[in-house]
């Protein structure tokens, strides 16, 4: 128990996929101009994150790893160079289910996320968990716990950011640093912010 | 219709697809540490961006507009897997560097952006180009910044010592804070406001103005 609890400390705070491992910056850095909107953004990553990432790996062990057909009578195969197709393929076609599924059934969710849930395919994010998940080795309990804490750390960073930044609008910035400029130098500070979490040993 | 030097020159600065497009950030930050890696990860990129556009553009006229995403992202994802598996027989060790950012080429920006924007609307040569052109773009930023953070973090470049370090009898004292991932933020900030400085028509304007601030009159 208190391993997956570390675990998910972890991948919340010392490796928050956003502000450790820059992934998902491009909508990061696009979907941050208001505080509901990151805040949707936010919840549809946790939402997707925590179910891609333990298909992924039920994938992974049983279809692509070296000698994972072994149930198959196949144990010389080694499928591993299929990975990116498939991972973003299942990312992919879960995203579009979950879509159909909250619009029939959550509507209120549904129209809350919007726009975002489709974007969310191309979020770096998402694909970046799977691989660090298949680069770490990580068991199925091990990637659920994985998935969902890396999506809570990425919508904290994207709500933290878009707060900045609703208040940032009041302030003097130089015409050069306006809107882009100074949103990276922010990002960089509140990076900085969260690299102190990197001593903390659990 | 731009003729194909346009095409192949805008996105270097007019259109620089890191500064104004906000396009391919997720890389530019994780792998410019060092040039070497650097110098692959452009190459890659440039590579995928310019043949992707040349399949996707081939193919446009036969695919239905509700399946083009998963299309596009197949084409993609099988030149990635092209390219990592090359990586990984004939440079090992940055392959290895780079981990997973060579797969998340996959979900950069800038090959999805390029094949939806450009791609989609435009004969193959062209697209071929245009994603050279933005390839280009792109490397122009990462190794502007990898040139700084390295030569300055480490007194390097190539992982040749340019500048000889303190700990080695030297004299430079090198930056650490430069090797560290959030120093990138800040580099591509300052990039950002010295190119938006030399062509200000790319600065964003403002929701509110300061008022011009004004001495309040003392009564007389």
């Amino acid at each position: 128990m208190e391993h997956y609890l570390s675990l998910f400390v972890r991948s919340i705070f010392i490796d928050n996929m956003a502000l450790a491992f820059f992934l998902g910056m491009c909508t990061f850095l696009a979907v941050s101009k208001k505080i509901q909107a990151a805040f949707g953004l936010g919840v549809a990553v946790i939402v997707v994150l925590t179910i891609t990432v333990p298909v992924n790996n039920l994938i992974y062990t049983y279809l692509l790893a070296d000698g994972a057909l072994a149930w198959a009578g196949l144990p010389d195969v080694d499928l591993s160079f299929l990975g990116l197709l498939s991972y973003i393929g299942v990312i992919a076609a879960l995203v579009q289910i979950l879509e159909m599924f909250l619009d029939k059934y959550v509507p209120a969710l549904y129209n809350a996320l919007g726009v975002f849930l489709p974007l969310i395919t191309v979020n770096c994010a998402i694909l970046g968990a799977s691989l660090f998940m298949v680069e770490r080795d990580y068991n199925l309990s091990e990637s659920v716990v994985f998935g969902a804490g890396a999506g809570v750390g990425w919508a904290l960073a994207i709500t933290a950011l878009a707060g900045i930044r609703e208040k940032l609008k009041y302030s003097d910035v130089p015409d050069g640093l306006q809107g882009l400029g100074i949103t990276f130098i922010i990002v960089g500070l509140m990076s900085l912010g969260f690299m102190s979490f990197g001593g903390i040993d659990l | 219709m731009a003729t194909l030097k346009d095409t192949l020159t805008t996105p270097i600065f007019k259109e620089n697809p890191i500064a104004l497009q906000i396009l391919g950030i997720c890389s530019a930050l994780a792998v410019t540490s060092s040039m070497q890696v650097t110098v692959v990860m452009c190459i890659a990129l440039t590579l995928v961006t310019a043949f992707s556009g040349f399949f996707i553009s081939t193919v446009r006229n036969h695919v239905p507009s509700s399946i083009r995403i998963i299309v596009q992202m197949i084409i993609i994802a099988s030149l990635v897997i092209v390219v990592d598996q090359v990586l990984k027989a004939v440079a090992y060790g940055i392959s290895k560097q780079l981990s997973v950012f060579v797969g998340l080429i996959i979900t950069n920006c800038i090959v999805m952006g390029r094949a939806e924007a450009f791609a989609m609307k435009n004969a193959p040569v062209p697209s071929f180009i245009d994603g050279i052109g933005n390839g280009l773009g792109y490397s122009v930023v990462l190794l502007l910044v990898a040139f700084v953070r390295e030569l300055f973090g480490a007194g390097k470049l190539f992982g040749v010592e340019i500048l000889p370090l303190v700990t080695d009898g030297g004299w430079y004292n090198p930056n650490g804070l430069l090797l560290l991932p959030p120093s990138a933020f800040f580099l591509i900030g300052l990039l950002i406001w010295a190119l938006r400085s030399w062509k200000p028509a790319q600065v964003e304007e403002p929701d509110f103005r300061m008022a011009k601030h004004t001495v309040a009159k003392e009564g007389v």
